[in-house]
């Protein structure tokens, strides 16, 4: 019955949408306000539809309703409860519905927040959303149903893939699948611009909070991501450039440069129809990212089942969307007026130097991962490009990116002359050189040295920033104090993203100097790695609740004082006939020590067993710098200060950028 | 500045961004690019030793053995594509995943000695996964063919003859 309502609301849904699609578009075209005023009331009903589908479907997931083909094939009673519930979008079918429900609540938060914004421009982006969810709806209706049932109903479910029961899947998927459909706001503020024929500077004060939240949950997203390969995967990486951590890096890349070329239309009117491009072109590339990956066209571990009926569909769903909105683009684009003029050398001009630069990274990477899977299609030769081409590529680009970073909200608007702000800035240059040549004597390669001088010139410089701003120092700090309150939020905002980018950069430089060791150790036997000592102390089975496991115990000694004692452990999932790796990792926020169990040999009297050992000088700054970047813009955000003339329901219109 | 002047300069920007990345993408593709090569190739045409390549095939059933040199334990497997079989050194832990008889990639160059030495072994995903590059070499080869069902075990590759294949080919039982 449960599944049947699911299926039910999802089709109902997808109506919803169609009619969300259409009827609003009409009104806004004939001023129509009855028409218009559907849309929030059309986006709220699908949003309830959708959330009780997700619901019908986590209910099956729990209760073990393997009448359900999704459920059967990905769960088993055995699970524990969380990986009953996670694992719902641990599989196509599944993900592809939180997608849809996750895109309708953006279509009720702007039927809901974005009442102050002009009737006919909320019914026109209502409508634009309205119509991508319609398609995916359909999409998921016919073929990737998740409610689909079979019969005879099996007694026990496969089971999920052990790899996939790890508490980092419960929140990885879903907000990166947020931040990958938050853009679907500012695009179809962009559709409906064109439209209209008209972007000014209220437009970009009103897509810029979206963009911003949807950037947020992308970063936060990414860096769980790269966390949770770190931990589960257990290779001791954090990036793979495997085709599908690309596929979310590059709407990243095109969304970074969203967030701050929207900043340039709010407060100058410029760059307006380069505006409208990144945003149509950030979520065709979170569109293609997600479904292209999945739909099997790119060889990669995220995809899923392939099917061709799928591919054709979705192909034909992206190039309508896609195609769609650049074909509007193209026509309507020539007829938006250009607007302020401003020098080289100003806060626009170093806004369109990091537009050109990331964009610049962007086209890189997307040429790294698309071309293997060309040369095969036209071609026939299989070719891969990994971290060395990458590496080869992006850090080159990225090293000036943040070196103009630095100077950027330092200058002022419109013409800038660059003696004062390097007067400002002299100290955060100093500091930087002191690191360039610390670094100089303590690292390997050239790389990862200029990786730290910038990056320890991008924190600086931030600093410099606020400290400027509060007059720090040139006056009592109780002023300071008062200057600080009176700062709009935003510019701490700006500073804090800014500096994590520091701080994630320096985290992935020190990651370079990390060293490893794979030992094979009797137990009780040492051995030495990074200064340290590590010791095998003990090798016991343990039982879990749907696998047995081995867990080793290491003593990790210093100067032979102890620093701490790692548990890592092999599991072997009997229903699936998998073992998984368990990582133990202790971090003291500078470095960490992360050791894994391999293999046991020998006779069971005196077995040996592999032992790999890694110490990673700097990682867990790679996650904290990205949650901190997330937080500064999750800062900003919340800034409500300066607003003029906005009704006081207005939430997410209020950001105001620095100045 | 004029509007003129500013459009020039812009267009000027877009190219030195654009062209760098252009000019560091063609650098390194030149240097980076990691070819596929089933072991026949590799016998055929060994790659310069200071090349990167993909080696991928199937690990010959009851090949795998073990070395320990200075405390590191090194993994010795042979990886074939049904004509010719190639013996990869790999000093690590191998993949959860990484089972006898099964699809394998290696990531390494080869060495003058004519044995792989691999850098990165990749298993992937579920026990019916086959990496592409490998089920299209054995397509190749004429030792399998998807339509007839599982891939049969590697250990009888170099003994069986292309017509085999036409038949469908029922996997042992024992070959996990």
């Amino acid at each position: 019955m449960n599944p049947e309502l699911g299926n039910f609301a999802l089709a109902l849904a997808c109506c919803m949408a169609a009619g969300q699609a259409i009827l609003p578009l009409i009104g806004a075209n004939r001023r129509d306000a009855r028409l218009m005023a559907l849309a929030p009331a059309l986006a709220v009903g699908q949003m309830i539809a959708l959330i009780t589908s997700f619901a019908c479907l986590i209910h099956a997931a729990i209760t073990n309703d393997f009448s359900v083909q999704n459920v059967a094939a990905n769960s088993a009673v055995s699970k524990p409860l969380l990986y009953k519930i996670t694992g719902v979008w641990g599989n196509h079918e599944g993900s592809v519905l939180l997608w849809a429900m996750i895109l309708s609540i953006c279509g009720g938060a702007v039927a809901l927040f974005g009442r102050n914004l002009p009737s006919a421009l909320q019914a026109r982006v209502i409508a634009v959303l309205g119509g991508v969810a319609a398609g995916f709806e359909l999409f998921c209706l016919t073929t990737s149903n998740p409610f689909a049932r079979v019969w005879p109903a099996p007694l026990d479910g496969q089971g999920m893939n052990p790899l996939l029961q790890d508490p980092g899947l419960a929140f990885h998927p879903p907000i990166l699948y947020t931040g990958y459909v938050g853009f679907a706001v500012p695009f179809a503020f962009a559709i409906a611009a064109l439209i209209e024929g008209r972007v000014d500077a209220a437009w970009g004060r009103w897509v810029r909070p979206w963009a911003v939240a949807a950037w947020c949950f992308l970063t936060c997203g990414i860096a769980m991501g790269s966390w949770w390969s770190y931990y589960v995967l257990g290779w001791g990486g954090y990036w793979f450039w495997d085709p599908v951590e690309n596929a979310s890096l590059i709407p990243w890349l095109t969304g970074t440069a969203l967030v701050h070329s929207a900043i340039v239309v709010e407060k100058r009117e410029a760059l307006k129809i380069w505006t409208v491009l990144l945003a149509i072109g950030t979520f065709s590339f979170s569109l293609s990212g997600t479904f292209l990956v999945r739909s099997g066209i790119l060889n990669s571990v995220h995809a899923f089942a392939n099917d061709p009926a799928r591919g054709v569909f979705i192909l034909g769903l992206l190039a309508l969307v896609i195609g769609g909105s650049l074909l509007l683009f193209a026509i309507r684009a020539p007829q938006l007026t250009t607007g302020g003029l401003f020098s080289p050398v100003s806060r626009e001009g170093l806004l369109v130097l990091n537009n050109i630069l990331l964009c610049s990274i962007c086209a890189v990477v997307l040429t790294g991962t698309m071309y293997p899977p060309f040369m095969s299609l036209l071609f026939g030769k299989t070719i891969s490009v990994g971290k060395p081409f990458f590496d080869a590529t992006t850090i080159p680009l990225a090293i000036p990116l943040m070196v103009f970073m630095g100077f950027g909200p330092m200058v002022p608007w419109k013409r800038a002359q660059m003696w004062p702000v390097l007067r400002r800035l002299w100290w955060a240059a100093c500091v930087a050189l002191v690191a360039l040549v610390f670094a100089t004597f303590r690292m390997r390669d050239i790389l990862p040295v200029l990786a730290t001088a910038t990056a320890v010139w991008v924190i600086c410089s931030s600093i410099a920033d606020i400290a400027e701003r509060l007059r720090l120092f040139r006056q009592p700090l109780a002023q300071s104090w008062q200057r600080a309150r009176s700062l709009p939020r935003a510019v701490f905002g700006a500073a804090l993203a800014h500096a994590g980018v520091g701080i994630v950069v320096l985290g992935i430089a020190g990651m370079s100097q990390a060293a490893h060791r794979i030992v094979e150790v009797h137990v009780g036997e040492s051995e030495m790695l990074a200064g340290d000592s590590w010791t095998l102390t003990d090798v016991h089975p343990a039982e879990g609740p749907n696998y047995s496991a081995l867990v080793a115990t290491i003593e990790v000694r210093h100067n032979g004082r102890l620093i701490t004692t790692l548990h890592p452990s092999k599991r072997t999932f009997a229903s699936q006939h998998q073992t998984t790796t368990e990582v133990a990792i202790h971090t003291n926020l500078m470095a960490d020590i992360y050791g894994v169990l391999g293999d046991k040999h020998g006779d069971d009297a005196n077995p040996t067993y592999v032992l790999r050992l890694h110490y990673n000088p700097l990682a867990p700054w790679m996650w904290l710098g990205g949650l901190i970047m997330a937080f500064g813009g999750a800062l900003s955000l919340s800034d409500r200060r300066v607003r003029v003339g906005a009704p006081r329901r207005a939430k997410t219109v209020d950001v105001v950028v620095a100045q | 500045m004029t509007r003129k002047s500013r459009r020039l300069w812009l267009v000027v920007a877009c190219m030195i961004g654009l062209g760098s990345a252009a000019a560091l993408t063609l650098n390194a593709f030149s240097s980076n690019i990691v070819f596929f090569m089933a072991p026949s190739q590799v016998h055929a045409k060994p790659p310069p030793a200071d090349r990167t390549i993909r080696l991928g095939g199937m690990v010959v059933a009851g090949s795998v053995r073990r070395e320990k040199v200075k405390d590191s334990p090194v993994n010795l497997f042979d990886v074939t594509d049904g004509q010719a079989a190639v013996t990869v050194r790999y000093e690590g832990i191998l993949p959860d995943l990484f089972r006898e008889g099964q699809s394998v990639v290696a990531v390494g160059t080869v060495s003058p000695d004519g044995t792989f030495r691999a850098s990165e072994v990749l298993a992937k995903h579920d026990e019916t996964y086959m990496p592409k590059e490998v089920a299209e070499e054995l397509r190749r080869s004429g030792k399998w063919d998807p339509r007839f069902g599982k891939a049969p075990d590697a250990a009888s590759w170099n003994t069986m003859t292309a017509s085999d294949t036409k038949k469908p080919a029922t996997p042992t039982p024992d070959g996990n």
